[in-house]
């Protein structure tokens, strides 16, 4: 390939950034970083003492966007409008990724990289549902 | 302290999720469209955030190190063998992350200017997270 996609630079700065803080919060507070993880024992009140600073960490990735949307052009979500896809959508996310225990920060950056077995899978799992998800809503029924 | 460090931490992962793309459905949903235009963006931000994960882990390995700076114990690895929640959950997971291209982290990372639609993402979110511990208990 003769040049390099500005994206692909961008995802892996970006992919850096996120395993940096990642590591901050392992190597400071011992916990590992999983979003699922994190808002889900808010959800079902299993953060018992660790409350706090959870909600503190989600004010982080709730704001540090809010403050950064000051400073440059943040890209658009491009959210689909069908309300039906979108809802289907989150209850899927939230369901599996509390009976899985985890999702792509938590299976995906801190368990495959630790040589997780249980992530590894994971992810594998959920990367394939998404492969066959999207052929499926894309491809054949032509929803998204 | 810990506050302190949380609140970095969370910063630091909403504006890598966001510089990275992945709170663009787009990019998402093109990273999983094996079978269209496939877009290997999302590989680059995989590998990316792995990697200082990685080395972390390593040195921690190699020094024999069992507590974060902070005081709390680092968390062992579940060495069980993958179980039926873990499967059923990701490939539930999996597929919601390809209807609508979000995922947990970018849900939230996106949620001050992703408008109606990433409320309403969050909210059926949430309610997902409300329902998993009773369809978790079906499964064992």
């Amino acid at each position: 390939m003769s040049y390099i996609d500005p994206d692909w630079i961008n995802g892996f700065l970006g992919g850096l950034i996120i395993g940096l803080a990642a590591c901050i919060y392992l190597l400071f507070n011992g916990r590992i970083m999983g979003a699922s993880g994190i808002v889900g024992s808010l959800v079902d009140c299993t953060a018992g003492s660790g409350a706090v600073e959870r909600i503190i960490f989600l004010a982080g990735l709730v704001g540090a966007p809010l403050l950064m949307a000051f400073v440059v052009v943040v890209p658009p979500t491009n959210l689909t409008d069908n309300i039906l896809v979108i809802v289907a959508g989150g209850v899927l996310v939230g369901l599996g990724t509390r009976i899985g225990n985890g999702c792509t920060s938590g299976h995906g950056v801190c368990g495959i990289s630790r040589l997780s077995m249980r992530g590894l899978v994971a992810t594998l799992c959920y990367l394939g549902a998404g492969f066959i998800c999207v052929a499926l809503l894309r491809h054949v029924w032509g929803i998204i | 302290m810990r506050l302190l460090i949380a609140l970095l931490c969370g910063g630091l992962f909403g504006t890598g999720l966001v510089i990275a793309g992945m709170t663009d459905t787009n990019k998402v949903q093109g990273w999983l469209d094996i079978f269209g235009a496939w877009d290997p963006t999302l590989a680059f931000v995989l590998g990316g955030a792995m990697l200082p994960m990685a080395v972390l882990w390593q040195v921690l390995r190699m020094r024999k190190q069992s507590h974060a700076i902070l005081g709390d114990a680092i968390p062992q690895v579940n060495t069980s063998a993958p179980d039926k929640p873990l499967i059923i959950g990701a490939v539930l997971f999996g597929a919601g992350w390809g209807v609508a291209g979000l995922c947990p982290g970018p849900a939230l990372a996106s949620l001050s200017f992703g408008g109606m639609g990433g409320l309403y993402f969050l909210g059926a979110m949430l309610a997902g997270m409300v329902m998993a511990p009773s369809f978790k208990r079906m499964l064992s």
